[in-house]
């Protein structure tokens, strides 16, 4: 079995085809850079988490999003989080880059400093920005689906227009939470999105190994919501297809399901050497790598050149550094601090 | 003034706060169509419609997460568990989820949610519908717990616990829906956190909540005819625990006994008690007592299941041991 794994149909490698505009989607050069911005804001920040972790700076557990930059790029450019939510897992730094959240707060709170976006209190696993509707950085596994779900239901309460974006990975399908959520989520006609990114390993397993079904796209037939299987490798088609599972989901009040099938480049969490897996599948998918194919695109629409490409990596080295920068002279918090916010 | 039933108290407090706020609704297995389990949510479905009293399926962590969900989202849900047995299949969503959010996220979010239903020993109910689980709930910072004694208390903490920003675990009991008692009309708020003398008294200090709180105040009587004058403090609000009534009983009887039909090993009787005998060592005559349940499941035989609970005549035990009586 280990020989076929590189051969996931969103692994095959191909080109990324045109870039449409359909259900209101955004194909402009402008957003096609934001885009790319996005992505590669989350791999140079993931990459500065590596390298402080190595330091030192960061303790505990800290899971990369390096590899999968594409979902969170492409799904939560297709919301409007004035009126949308997203609700993550632990492997949280891509969404939070992606709904706008700012390095340095981000940076400061995996160094534990008052700073932080939760003032040092969450850790890696614990972004929240109520302002941007960015509802965590959840820890347990699968645990934060109902949590989205009943999100979901005061938006129907409240007869708003907005959608949540529910994350998960594929090692969260197979919680009783999952279940439970899509049943409910069907019979009161939610506005919820359920995003199973897959990519492949729940920490140290292959899926293939402990699931009954290896197309995740059927799980939630049998609550009556369809669901389809996305490249997630391709930021252009995340952000065509939750802009269309959105915009259904907003107009016709249901839940929709989709399996995003991505790679996460590094192991499970910083202390994980990834043994279970050959560097052959490694390489294979670095190929596909989904900066690589929006520079491609891009390049090849004339729309960014490589002179562009390294402005734009300087750039965000230098906003890297400056987080960190911002993270080291940031105060620790006050010993006092450890009292506030247990209750109102 | 009426005089109502417990169930009925909390009811008139869940109604007269849907009515207050529409940001309130109810949600768990039975609660509309069938009218609850134990009819705590009757009339409620035809008064406000299945928008606010939310019939779900029997997902335990899928509705009670979806009730954590919705108040972080700014809604005010009353989760009811048809029992707090059940609540076991729900439990990390409150651990993890309902009692953290705010904390770990740097103060950003409020969790205002009442998880409520009864808790502990009925009758003949067996092993695992007949826990009293509050030492479980009491252990967690970040989650209320209220335990009332009374059709009046039962409203006027209910009402302040659906008005509260924590989230609230409310214990209520099977056998005391249909205890009578009397009950302020309309508005009728008792704030959390104050423990209540229900006997004053000079001789011993009793304290307890919610259902033996009863069978305490009977002991007290049956003490006064001892020439006994025990004092009752009912906690009502487990957490946070009102340490300074306790002790200011503790140090004017200098004698103290806890009741609490939960198993003893790590219970809120057991931490009470250890907290009255640090904290009034000085002031103390006698080792505190504590009385719980015994520490077995609960069996299914009813001269068992009574021998496994508090009792008057165990109270009374505990009383004249510590009056070395």
């Amino acid at each position: 079995m280990a020989g076929t794994k590189a051969a996931r149909p969103a692994a095959a490698a191909g080109s990324p085809g045109p870039v449409d505009g359909v259900d209101g989607v955004r194909s402009d050069a402008a957003f096609q850079i934001e885009l790319l911005r996005k992505m590669l804001l989350i791999r140079r920040f993931e990459e500065k988490a590596a390298q402080m972790y190595g330091l030192k700076k960061i303790g505990g557990f800290c899971h990369l999003y390096i590899g999968q930059e594409a979902v969170a790029v492409g799904a939560i450019s297709a919301l409007d989080l004035s009126r949308d939510y997203t609700v993550a897992a632990y492997r949280d730094h891509g969404y939070a880059l992606a709904c706008g959240m700012e390095p340095g707060p981000l940076m400061a709170e995996l160094f534990g400093k008052a700073t932080g976006v939760s003032k040092g209190k969450g850790g890696s696993m614990h972004f929240f920005d109520a302002g941007r509707h960015m509802f965590g950085g959840n820890g347990i596994v699968g645990a934060q689906i109902p949590v989205a779900t009943g999100v979901a239901l005061k938006i129907r309460y409240r007869k708003e227009k907005g959608v949540v974006l529910c994350w998960f990975g594929d090692g969260a399908i197979h919680q009783g939470s999952f279940h439970e959520s899509l049943n409910m989520a069907k019979i009161w006609n939610l506005p919820v999105i359920y995003i199973c990114e897959n990519n492949q390993y729940g920490m140290g397993t292959d899926f293939r190994r402990v699931s009954s079904v290896t197309d995740f796209a059927v799980m939630g037939s049998s609550y009556g919501i369809p669901g389809s299987q996305v490249n997630g490798m391709d930021v252009v088609e995340v952000h065509r297809e939750v802009s269309a599972a959105a915009k259904r989901a907003r107009e016709e009040s249901t839940p929709v399901f989709l399996e995003v099938l991505t790679y996460r480049y590094r192991g499970h969490s910083m202390s994980d050497p990834a043994k279970y897996r050959t560097p052959e599948e490694l390489e294979s998918y670095k190929k596909q790598d989904p900066i690589l194919i929006q520079r491609a695109r891009m390049s090849e629409a004339g729309i960014f050149s490589d002179a562009d490409f390294a402005e734009l990596d300087a750039e965000f080295k230098t906003l890297c550094d400056n987080a960190v920068a911002f993270a080291e002279e940031s105060p620790e918090p006050d010993p006092s601090a450890l009292y506030e916010d247990v209750y109102a | 003034m009426s005089v109502i039933t417990f169930r009925e108290a909390l009811r008139a407090a869940i109604d007269e706060e849907m009515a207050r706020d529409d940001s309130v609704l109810i949600l768990g297995e039975e609660v509309g169509q069938y009218n609850g389990a134990y009819k705590v949510s009757q009339g409620l479905l035809e008064k406000y419609g299945p928008e606010r009293v939310i019939d779900t399926p029997i997902s335990e962590e899928g509705f009670t997460g979806i009730g954590v969900g919705a108040a972080m989202a700014g809604l005010r849900p009353i989760v009811e568990w048809m029992t707090l047995n059940f609540s076991l299949q729900a439990i990390d969503q409150v651990f993890s989820n309902a009692s953290k959010i705010r904390y770990m996220s740097g103060g950003q979010f409020s969790m205002p949610i009442v998880f409520r239903g009864p808790n502990g020993p009925a009758e003949y109910l067996g092993s695992q519908h007949s826990q009293a689980l509050q030492s479980i709930y009491a252990h967690v910072p970040g989650l209320k717990v209220v335990a009332p004694s009374n059709p009046a208390d039962a409203k006027g903490l209910l009402k302040a616990s659906i008005r509260d920003d924590n989230p609230v675990v409310f214990l209520e009991a099977e056998m005391m829906y249909s205890w009578k008692g009397e009950v302020p009309d309309g508005e009728h708020v008792i704030p959390l956190g104050a423990a209540d003398v229900k006997r004053p008294g000079a001789d011993v200090t009793l304290v307890g909540f919610s259902k033996p709180l009863r069978m305490v105040l009977e002991a007290a009587e049956l003490l006064a005819g001892q020439g006994i004058d025990a004092e009752v403090i009912d906690l009502r609000t487990i957490r946070p625990l009102d340490e300074a009534s306790i002790y200011a009983s503790v140090r004017k009887t200098n004698r103290c006994v806890i009741v609490d039909e939960a198993w003893p090993f790590a219970s809120v009787g057991s931490h009470v008690a250890w907290l009255v005998s640090k904290n009034c060592f000085d002031d103390l005559d006698a080792a505190v007592e504590l009385v719980s349940g015994e520490d077995v499941p609960m069996p299914y035989n009813h001269a068992l299941e009574i021998a496994a609970q508090p009792s008057v005549e165990k109270i009374v035990d505990a009383v004249k041991r510590v009056l070395y009586a």
